[in-house]
């Protein structure tokens, strides 16, 4: 008789075999942050993270401990109760007298208690103490989705960025070697301050996401039209990494989050070279811009934000994603003759977006600057040659 | 597939029987229709199983190769989507038509009509379900329904033409499960042996009656849902738009009341059979009879109070939170019951280790992880860390393939004889047996890893550090998938042919299908049998 618990056998040599596997990826040296943890939640960085790292390490114990002390009772069984062996079948088809209802009831009450209090009670701690986002809040982080790249304002300085995927497109279609970050690394990294309670508040502009960083130890839905929060507080400086977790369309996998905790001197010379930047791109949008120059800045944020669906020939991907090269809106005529907005215009769609689609409304994304040169970039190029522009004052107008 | 070997011995009453294509359209027999429900499924675990294949090929190695993201949510919501209900769903359905009547001593079903009209359904939804994919080859659309199988709005709202082709075929695969549960239970309580009580009633019926009231309960709902969804996408509703006063979550709630007793839809029937298997190879009655069927109540009581534990990420309240992480984690209880008695079964008996038996044992371990895994995933605070990662994805495959797909396979092999008349290739069910078991762990084990470590579900590509499980992964899942080939073999083979069953197939049988010959007559029982004792 060679069957002795098949499967569990076949599990220990699956998860031995893929060991086998890691082991020898590691030694050729993939020596990424998280390497060390693969077989584990990645090294937590706040109490909440800490806390459902130890909770998830005792469960894994309580429930490794569970399913050894059940299958080798079975496997025990299975090698004295065989008829090969020449075991007599016995004749009981329930519990009888008092031992055997003491065996019965046993188990039972054994998982009474692991239910509700080896696990219960840990896990409500756990619940009241990751709920309570208010609680001597030091700052807010709020958190907006958009399909597919982050949003992110600190109500306190006035600060808001949006930060998208910026590994290149030729990594994820194999003409080029991918980077140590492949996937997770973005062009405007969420910059907060080291043991100061941040409080995060999210939201979506389009469908539902999911804002999740593993080491931080949360993850919640942004929902659109709805407020749900969260609270971090970092330990340790450093980048930490992680991903949209909610379906949410086609480009899903490549809308990363990036946060650098950094300590709190550093942070105040971030914030204040990021109001800066703001103050400049303000200033922006009161200058006149030349033709030349809305062409090269509205090619660069068309790439960054309106290439992924539009494609970057803006042939589109019919009929999800609408072609803009010769496009009847994007043809069509730009503003009314008084200079103000025409509905399901081209300005219209850019700024507005277009409900029950993909298209979002931009403006609450991108600066006056870079709408005037997106619209006058897609207007002139892909031979639109339409040959009128857009100035950022104007946009800043019809806001 | 081939039954017609019933012998037709003179029914005065009953027109000649049509021969060909219209004997199987027109057919009211329970056992031609499940075997057209077990054969639509097999057809339609392949298409599935094909899906995902192609999914594993993507995700071999870091970076897009073989297909655009669009296709890629395609394909994995309508795998989700066939293997639930095309698949798990019609073969549990196919063994209720055939060995309910047999196991309670009925001639047929109780309503042969309706039994027909059901399964005929199930080819035109399954069709709905996958010709969004032909449609694009054509230019009509973008492709199948890319939201997953849950159809969150407001993702479903944007999406394309598949979606409105999903709700459709999830209308009318709900109308043919109500029917088929509505059947079920007309069958169940009246058409049993004189004598059989409900509580003496074989674990099977019990499993099946209890599915079929979660489902008559439950498929409305979904019905409601997707149907607010259309009118959402069409109609210039708001239910789940929260400008025009609606919740997204909405239809989690809606959705999740269905979905989760779906879970125990699509095992109870699986739990129902496993003590006959167990009893039978162990040689010695089942082990609490009535402590199995309190069981199978109470996990369908609390599996319609638990729903909640789908979106615990979503911002549900404090109180909610802790309502729906108890009330999950009191379904331990009955499950251990269960667990309890398919060992206790086992225990002191004279076991000896046939196809079925494998399968069964190997049910009962991997269905242990599945269940443990549960059981922490139950924990919100955990929770936060597992959901919407690989670590879900590990655990329901281990619930619903080797929970549901290796029970369904193990009834396969205990009954196909009974069907037929012919014994399979015990030899080749083995082989099956263990190149399944292995390669579902090499497939599914990794993926708690990856969950773990950080890995979304549902994306097309991945980071760097997660290559080396998802190729360990992608090679399991092509074994896997390939050996089901061996189980189609099998079963070809034993329709042909093979050494004669005999009624009771197995020593250990017991039960009134034993009583009847292998294949049993046309009219299963032409005379009720009476219980005694």
């Amino acid at each position: 008789m060679t069957i002795l618990n098949p499967s569990r056998r076949s599990t220990r040599s699956a998860s031995s075999l893929s060991r086998l596997a890691l082991g020898a990826g590691l030694a050729l040296g993939a020596a990424s942050a998280l390497a060390d943890y693969t077989w584990n939640f990645p090294k937590p960085v706040t109490p909440i993270g800490r806390d459902t790292l130890s909770m998830h390490n005792q469960f894994m114990v309580v429930i490794t401990i569970l399913f050894v002390v059940v299958f080798a009772i079975m496997l025990y069984s299975m090698i004295r109760h065989r008829k090969s062996v020449g075991a007599q079948p016995a004749g009981f088809s329930g519990p009888t007298g008092m031992l055997q209802w003491f065996w019965v009831l046993v188990p039972f009450a054994i998982l009474l208690f692991i239910d509700f209090v080896l696990m219960g009670i840990p896990a409500f701690h756990a619940v009241i103490e990751m709920e309570d986002t208010r609680t001597k809040a030091d700052m807010v982080l709020k958190v907006t989705g958009l399909q597919w790249k982050w949003k992110y304002e600190y109500p306190d300085s006035g600060i808001s960025f949006v930060s998208t995927l910026s590994t290149p497109r030729e990594q994820i279609e194999g003409q080029a070697a991918k980077g140590e970050n492949y996937l997770l690394e973005v062009d405007n990294e969420v910059v907060l301050p080291v043991g100061r309670k941040v409080r995060i508040l999210l939201t979506s502009t389009d469908v539902i996401h999911t804002w999740w960083v593993p080491q931080f130890g949360v993850k919640r839905d942004a929902i659109p039209g709805f407020l749900r929060e969260t609270w971090v507080r970092i330990e340790e400086p450093g980048v930490y990494r992680g991903q949209c977790a909610e379906l949410c369309g086609k480009d899903h996998g490549f809308m990363p989050v990036v946060v650098r905790a950094v300590p709190e001197p550093e942070y105040a010379a971030w914030v204040a070279g990021k109001k800066a930047e703001m103050a400049a791109a303000a200033a922006g949008s009161d200058k006149a811009w030349s033709k030349d120059e809305l062409m090269a800045a509205g090619k660069a944020a068309y790439e960054k934000n309106c290439a992924a669906c539009h494609q970057p020939e803006g042939q589109g991907i019919p009929p999800a994603f609408p072609a803009l090269a010769g496009s009847k809106i994007v043809t069509g005529p730009l503003l009314s003759p008084e200079g103000r907005l025409i509905p399901d215009s081209h300005v219209d769609r850019v700024l507005n977006g277009k409900a029950g689609t993909a298209m979002q409304a931009f403006k609450a994304t991108l600066s006056d600057a870079d709408l005037a040169a997106v619209i006058t970039y897609e207007r002139n190029a892909f031979g639109n040659n339409k040959g009128d522009m857009i100035q950022p004052a104007q946009v800043k107008a019809l806001r | 597939m081939n039954t017609a070997t019933h012998t037709l011995d003179g029914h005065g009453g009953h027109a000649p029987q049509p021969g060909g294509l219209l004997r199987w359209l027109t057919t009211t027999n329970h056992k031609d229709i499940g075997t057209m429900y077990l054969s639509f499924s097999l057809l339609m675990f392949f298409v599935g199983g094909a899906m995902i294949l192609a999914v594993r090929a993507e995700l071999f190695q870091p970076g897009l190769q073989l297909m655009k993201p669009e296709f890629f949510n395609q394909l994995i919501g309508v795998h989700a989507l066939v293997m639930i209900f095309a698949a798990l769903m019609p073969a549990a359905t196919g063994f209720a038509n055939w060995m309910i009547p047999l196991m309670i001593g009925a001639p047929d079903m109780a309503l042969p009509r309706l039994n027909n009209w059901g399964f005929w359904l199930l080819p035109p939804a399954a069709m709905l379900l996958t010709m969004p994919f032909i449609l694009a080859l054509f230019g009509i659309g973008d492709g199948a329904v890319a939201t997953g199988w849950t159809l969150y709005a407001p993702l479903s709202v944007q999406g394309g033409i598949g979606v409105d082709f999903a709700i459709f075929a999830i209308h009318i695969l709900g109308i043919s499960s109500i029917m088929g549960s509505i059947n079920i239970i007309a069958t169940i309580l009246n058409m049993r042996a004189p004598g059989m009580t409900l509580m003496k009633m074989p674990l099977f019926c019990w499993g099946w009656l209890v599915t079929a009231v979660l489902l008559i309960i439950t498929l409305p709902v979904l019905a409601g849902g997707v149907t607010m969804l259309l009118t959402d996408r069409h109609f210039g509703t708001h239910f789940f738009d929260a400008a025009g006063g609606g919740d997204p979550i909405l239809f989690q709630h809606l959705f999740w009341f269905f979905g989760h007793p779906e879970v125990y839809i699509l095992l109870l029937p699986v739990w129902g059979l496993m003590p006959h298997v167990l009893s039978t190879f162990s040689r010695k009655p089942v082990y609490g009879h009535t402590g199995q069927v309190w069981s199978f109540v109470a996990i369908g009581v609390l599996g319609l109070v638990v729903w909640g534990h789908h979106f615990m990420t979503a911002g549900l309240p404090v109180p909610a939170l802790l309502y729906f992480m108890y009330s999950t984690m009191s379904i331990s209880l009955p499950l251990a019951v269960l667990f309890f008695c398919w060992i206790a079964t086992m225990w002191r008996g004279a076991m000896s280790f046939e196809t079925p038996m494998l399968f069964a044992v190997g049910f009962i371990v991997l269905f242990g992880i599945a269940g443990l895994t549960g059981l922490v995933l139950a924990d919100v605070a955990a929770d936060a860390q597992y959901h919407h990662s690989y670590f879900v994805v590990a655990h329901f495959h281990y619930a619903l393939f080797a929970g549901g797909i290796m029970g369904v396979m193990t009834g396969v092999y205990y009954w196909l004889p009974k069907w037929t008349g012919h014994m399979y290739s015990e030899r080749l069910g083995k082989l099956h047996f263990w190149l399944t078991v292995i390669s579902f762990n090499f497939t599914f084990m990794p993926q708690f890893f990856l969950g773990l470590a950080g890995m979304p579900r549902r994306i097309p590509d991945y980071a760097l550090q997660f290559a080396e499980f998802n190729a360990i992964s992608t090679v399991g899942s092509f074994v896997l998938g390939l050996s089901q080939l061996l189980f189609a073999y099998n079963i070809w083979r034993c329709i042909k042919g093979g050494e004669k069953a005999s009624n009771g197939v197995w020593e250990g049988t017991r039960g009134l299908a034993g009583e009847l010959s292998s294949p049993p007559p046309h009219h299963s029982w032409e005379t009720q049998p009476v219980i005694k004792d």
